[in-house]
């Protein structure tokens, strides 16, 4: 058994491990929002999908900076898991992102009658969306795992640096079509048990973002070993 | 910086000279443009919008799905013969060669769009009259920021399976930000709306330009050297 | 009191490549300097066409360096790459352009103060100034190999790396290409060639080496018997 088999499994247990911490909190999460918290006058008991959509958005929005940040890291240091480590964590991005463009519009259904709205936080998270999908159908695409590394470190600092124009772009858009006030509950006005379940679920989320990056970045350790073994037959 | 741009311009020099030989790009990205132009024409409902609403954003859309098509030869070239290893081998700064992709690829995106635009006019029944510098120099200054973006992308997707498709995935969402830009002063341009209701989104642009172009000279050796 | 030497030409100290897992060359040195003639023989896979690569510039080693005169041969400083001339199984030249714009372009490319000028002498020297605006698309494959060296040679590099240059060539167009390596030698140019079949450049060849499983095998000046050394090559890779 190699060093570096070891350590790929190593990686693996402790992301099973903060998983299921996190699939834990994230179900305590869900315990305290549907019980503990008050429910929302307007929009009534829709109003909790909340807990899950703002985590999420918040998940999605992490593994984006995750990517960016290390495939600057990567074309630096070179390291090719640097580049395991960067698309495990857009793999993760994906899912959080759709998790947030489903509630999203399952949430603004209920309690505005549209399904979607040209609003910041969605419009950003589409837009993150797209970029995951184009990260990953690019890895998809090419075989070389050098070159693989290196195209997708590109696309991930231009995506980290399109996140701000995108910003602008919707500011910009919104003073000019100021769009009927939208019924929200904004945080600094948030009862305290909102807030705290608010919170938790950012922290749940997180713990499985974590949790699920280090897991598929084992995953990928382990691929990456077993490919470079069939090569050396 | 003399040698930069010396070899950036033979670089775009030879381009220019290889598409006017062959012409099979621009031309499929003109005719591919004036078509969107006729199905936009037919797709619209004449008395529910009036032209000028509409304008501006058939106009740019138009602009964007012909700049995705020229961008795709460009370095489409480079693959036959191993040319670029050709040019990779010789005392070329990556950035050099960069530079003189991008001003290949804006002669050849300004080439449609000059074709484009007319053509809209006609189709559109638009006047564009005062309007029309201002319209020149809102599209020079989006089209530098999806051509820059465009240009490292097709470096990277060439070398790719389903190079075409892959183009337009990535390059898209790049693409908003300067389309929304160039839209928006576009149609207050066309509205005659004064300078200041622009500056915000002609200072996105300018922005985009600058950033964009740095990152992607910063980032394009990592994409050609092995 | 010891003599300053001059660095070599070209030299390499502990080339190391890998893709991924896969360790292609797994340390490697060489030098070769002005008038000489490295013969690199190996089986396919063994990395010949990796070390060029790394040789001329289009690779960069996993570890290790190659120097040209002593500089290091980096991505940064392209200075370097002007003593260096690649002649491979692909041309690099446009199909659509004539010999003469392909040469044009290259001599822009490497500087040459005088492009125009570069570009006749070279299409002088092998013979093409005939063809000379005939769309490379329209060229005989013997025609084509001379564009090809025409191209490698047009800003006179002192290192020639060659990856079997001999495939597809006649009798009478290997022996004027021996003719043509013989006389970079003679300028005292540093010449690499990879080649499956040592025979070709055998007379040339100064030394020769033989990689194998990503390292030398055998390496050391060229020997006087090649049915000998086939011998021993046989029994090195199949063995």
């Amino acid at each position: 058994m190699t060093p570096e088999l070891l350590a790929a499994r190593r990686i693996i247990r402790r992301g099973q491990v903060i998983t299921l911490l996190g699939l834990l909190a994230a179900a305590g999460v869900y315990v305290i929002a549907l019980r503990y918290t008050p429910v929302e006058v307007r929009q009534g008991l829709a109003q909790k999908i909340f807990y899950v959509h703002a985590p999420a958005a918040w998940g999605a929005l992490v593994a984006f900076a995750v990517v960016g940040l290390v495939s600057i890291l990567y074309l630096w240091l070179q390291d090719e898991r640097l580049d395991l480590f960067a698309a495990s964590s857009a793999e993760v991005g994906i899912a959080f992102s759709l998790v947030m463009l489903t509630t999203g519009p399952i949430w603004g259904k209920t309690v505005w009658g549209t399904w979607w709205t040209w609003d910041a936080r969605l419009t950003l998270t589409l837009f993150l969306f797209f970029l995951f999908v184009g990260y990953l159908a690019l890895r998809a695409a090419v075989q070389d795992h050098g070159e693989r590394a290196r195209f997708s470190a590109v696309v991930g600092i231009m995506g980290l640096v399109l996140v701000p124009f995108i910003h602008l772009s919707v500011y910009l858009f919104r003073t000019l079509h100021p769009q009927p006030v939208l019924l929200k509950p904004s945080a600094p006005s948030m009862p305290p048990e909102m807030l705290r379940a608010l919170l938790s679920g950012m922290a749940a989320f997180t713990m499985l973002y974590i949790g699920f990056v280090v897991l598929r970045y084992g995953l990928a350790r382990l691929d990456n070993l077993r490919e470079g073994a069939g090569d050396a037959v | 910086m003399v040698e930069f741009l010396r070899l950036a311009f033979a670089i775009a020099g030879k381009d220019i000279r290889l598409e006017l030989r062959s012409r099979t790009a621009l031309l499929s990205a003109i005719v591919f443009s004036a078509l969107v132009l006729v199905v936009f024409n037919f797709a619209r409902d004449p008395t529910a919008l009036a032209a000028v609403d509409l304008a501006p954003s058939v106009l740019w859309v138009t602009f964007a799905f012909g700049a995705v098509i020229a961008l795709n030869r460009a370095f489409y070239v480079e693959r036959e013969n191993a040319a670029l290893d050709g040019i990779l081998l010789a005392p070329v700064p990556r950035s050099a060669l960069y530079v003189g992709k991008l001003l290949a690829n804006l002669a050849f995106v300004g080439v449609v769009e000059t074709v484009a635009l007319p053509l809209f006019v006609l189709f559109f029944n638009v006047s564009l009259g005062h309007a029309l510098p201002g319209i020149l120099g809102v599209t020079a200054l989006a089209t530098i920021g999806f051509v820059a973006v465009g240009t490292i992308f097709s470096a990277m997707v060439v070398r790719t399976r389903f190079a075409e498709l892959m183009l337009p995935v990535l390059l898209l969402p790049f693409m908003v930000p300067p389309l929304v830009g160039a839209v928006q002063v576009t149609a207050k341009l066309l509205a005659g709306r004064p300078l200041s209701e622009m500056m915000g989104w002609l200072r996105l642009l300018t922005l985009y330009d600058i950033g964009f172009v740095t990152l992607c000279i910063l980032v394009f050796p990592a994409v050609v050297d092995e | 009191m010891t003599e300053p030497v001059d660095p070599p030409l070209l030299s390499a100290r502990g080339l190391v490549r890998a893709f991924g897992a896969l360790q292609v060359l797994r340390g490697v040195d060489l030098e070769v300097r002005a008038g000489e003639l490295l013969a690199v023989a190996g089986s396919n896979g063994a990395g010949k066409t990796t070390l060029l690569r790394l040789l001329a510039g289009l690779m960069r080693p996993s570890s290790g360096e190659v120097r040209i005169r002593g500089r290091q041969l980096t991505r940064d400083e392209p200075g370097p790459r002007r003593a260096i001339g690649l002649l491979s199984h692909h041309t690099f030249l446009y199909d659509d352009l004539t010999p003469a714009e392909n040469l044009h372009f290259t001599a822009k490319l490497y500087g040459l103060p005088d492009a125009a000028a570069a570009t006749r002498t070279a299409l002088e020297e092998v013979g093409l100034a005939a063809r000379a605006n005939t769309p490379v698309r329209h060229l005989s494959r013997g025609l084509l190999q001379r564009a090809a060296i025409a191209r490698a040679l047009l800003h006179q590099p002192d290192i020639l790396l060659l990856d079997e240059p001999f495939t597809g060539l006649d009798a009478p167009s290997a022996d004027r290409f021996r003719a043509l390596l013989a006389s970079q030698l003679a300028r005292g140019r540093a010449l690499v060639l990879v080649s499956h079949h040592l025979a070709e450049a055998w007379e040339l060849a100064t030394h020769v080496a033989v990689l194998s499983g990503g390292r030398w095998a055998l390496e050391g000046p060229r020997p006087s018997d090649l049915n000998a050394f086939h011998a021993r090559y046989a029994e090195l890779v199949h063995g």
